[in-house]
């Protein structure tokens, strides 16, 4: 079954941005699925019409099989929406956002009180049920939203950049509630600038780019296109200058601090032995960056470079 | 096919939520309509009126008392779904609802709900405070009640549509500043049209608050200008097709969705 089903979907503004270009996107039900993008690429339009939140200009959207167009009641009960910029009434308290959400989704008030205590719990928030939201810091608006958007059980949820500006230990804590909700059936995508997030959480991954899809693929699929990985590794004792490693691209950072770049055809094992064979001991090692990150930003460069080289070609 | 439960669940919810609204700002929903009206009271009924002695064989506190009800619940009806609705918007919170299966004509009933019960609120405070100047003995009960919850209607979903078409707070004062307040003044509150020239009766009957004002006055007191059939016709028409245009707009995504 599928999730959801975008089949050339565009999207034109009225001031003339063709933020979405024709996508096609299927996600399967149960899947934690990534739609990853650089900023105006057309991630959070693709989003709003999924919820009904931005007329589309063409195309067509399911979800669980139902039509945003023709059965949006059906459609609209399937999704939570966690949006990306704060939408709560800050002026209402945190028991009455989540009880009149799952009003609007047809839960009676006994039901609803019943769940918000569950979800509130959950997410850390009880406690606080009485207080308006604009006295809530920013991470617990954001799991203010989760929970709302929780509260009627859907299908599918969509989260859009949910941990932005969320500090490390709160991003942890939501990722390990995300992860148990798809483990118990919730379908998910999710939007982030976090490509670390995405590879922790995700099993498929869409990267969107200027309104087209240009990588849509499982996880594991899109990280063996990573041809080189970049290792900083911490010295035990310190070095004057550059080893020679032969087969590797190395470079002192500083007397303590080496960064090696390793090519898909070589590996950890024949670094470590030439490093052993120098007698350089490595205290430990960490990726420069995280793989997708690597490729996301690859990916769009390469895009990038091609739409400059059409058009310095146009006569 | 609407799912009634479903809807109906999504309405008492949103009546409840303005309900709320408006009981947790009672300082700046309740009390200032109350005031003012005091004031009017005072002023008109008291110092002015005597000296303006009788209006249409009513002392002329008698008189403004009816219109001065309507008024309040005019403004505050058209007051209370321009400014939550368009707060709502403005706050981006109007996209837990758009997100809902909640239906387009439920959204508009819940605020408009919430509009009539801030109307009849204030209607009932200002109907205290005129009992405290002046004796009202309300000659037609059915027609007093009907025709101030339509007129109450027909304001609040006047008011809804301005908040979908305003885009700034600005946007949300200028229609009660320019259209409303003069409409409501030159809408019978304080005079009968019947001492104005010819010309500017027929001027006044242009106005659908003239109706509004006369009917509920017919209901207090038992006098009118016009004729009470018109004044539910054109109320009644008035209800049914700001309804409509609030719903074609809403379907549209007008000033809501992009």
């Amino acid at each position: 079954m599928q999730a959801l089903s975008i089949k050339k979907l565009t999207k034109i503004y009225s001031n003339g941005n063709h933020a979405l270009k024709g996508i096609d996107l299927n996600v399967e039900a149960g899947d934690f699925y990534a739609l990853l993008g650089p900023n105006g690429a057309g991630k959070t339009t693709a989003i709003g019409i999924i919820c009904s939140l931005v007329n589309k200009t063409g195309g067509e959207v399911e979800i669980f099989g139902h039509s945003i167009n023709r059965q949006p009641e059906a459609a609209k009960s399937c999704i939570g929406l966690v949006p990306q910029e704060i939408n709560l009434n800050l002026f209402d308290t945190v028991l009455n956002i989540v009880v009149n959400q799952a009003g609007y989704y047809g839960i009676g008030r006994k039901l609803a009180l019943q769940r918000a205590q569950e979800y509130l719990s959950e997410l850390k928030l009880w406690d606080r049920r009485f207080e308006q939201a604009r006295s809530l810091s920013g991470g617990m608006k954001r799991r203010l939203m989760i929970a709302r958007a929780l509260i009627h059980e859907p299908k599918l949820l969509l989260l859009d950049e949910p941990t932005a500006g969320v500090d490390i230990e709160i991003r942890r804590s939501m990722w390990k509630y995300l992860r148990r909700i798809n483990n118990e059936g919730t379908t998910i995508i999710l939007t982030t600038h976090y490509l670390e997030e995405a590879e922790r959480l995700c099993r498929h991954v869409a990267i969107i780019d200027e309104g087209k899809i240009i990588e849509d693929a499982a996880m594991t699929t899109v990280l063996r296109k990573v041809q080189r990985e970049v290792f900083v590794l911490s010295l035990g004792e310190a070095l004057t200058e550059t080893p020679e490693l032969p087969g590797f691209e190395a470079q002192l950072n500083d007397p303590f601090e080496l960064e090696v770049a390793i090519d898909a055809e070589h590996d950890l094992n024949n670094l470590f032995a030439i490093l052993s064979r120098q007698g350089i001991k490595v205290a430990s090692l960490r990726n420069k960056a995280n793989r997708l990150e690597e490729l996301f930003i690859r990916m769009v460069e390469k895009k990038q470079k091609n739409n400059a080289a059409a058009i310095a070609s146009t006569p | 096919m609407m799912n009634l439960t479903l809807n109906w669940i999504g309405l008492k919810t949103l009546v409840r939520k303005e309900i709320v609204r408006i009981m947790r700002i009672w300082i700046q929903t309740i009390v200032p309509p109350a005031i003012m009206m005091t004031l009017y009271f005072i002023i008109f009924g008291k110092l002015i009126g005597p000296r303006i002695g009788s209006m249409g064989g009513f002392d002329y506190m008698q008189y403004i008392a009816p219109g001065l009800i309507m008024m309040s619940v005019i403004t505050n009806s058209y007051g209370n779904v321009v400014s939550s609705f368009f707060g709502a918007k403005f706050g981006r919170h109007i996209e837990e609802m758009l997100v809902s299966p909640m239906s387009n004509a439920t959204l508009i009933i819940g605020h408009v709900a919430g509009g009539v019960f801030r109307g009849m609120l204030v209607g009932v405070l200002v109907t205290i405070v005129a009992l405290f100047f002046t004796k009202l003995e309300v000659q037609h009960p059915l027609i007093t009640l009907s025709i101030v919850i339509l007129s109450s209607t027909v304001f609040a979903l006047a008011g809804f549509i301005n908040a979908v078409f305003a885009r700034k707070f600005d946007d949300i004062s200028i229609v009660p500043t320019f259209v409303l307040t003069p409409l409501t003044y030159l809408g019978g509150v304080f005079y009968s049209i019947s001492l104005l020239p010819e010309f500017w009766q027929k001027v006044s009957l242009a106005n659908p608050i003239i109706y509004m004002v006369n009917a509920f006055r017919y209901g207090i007191l038992g006098i009118a200008d016009i004729n009470i059939t018109y004044a539910y016709l054109i109320v009644g028409l008035f209800v049914v097709g700001l309804f409509s245009v609030s719903l074609v707009l809403l379907n549209r995504g007008v000033g809501i969705k992009e």
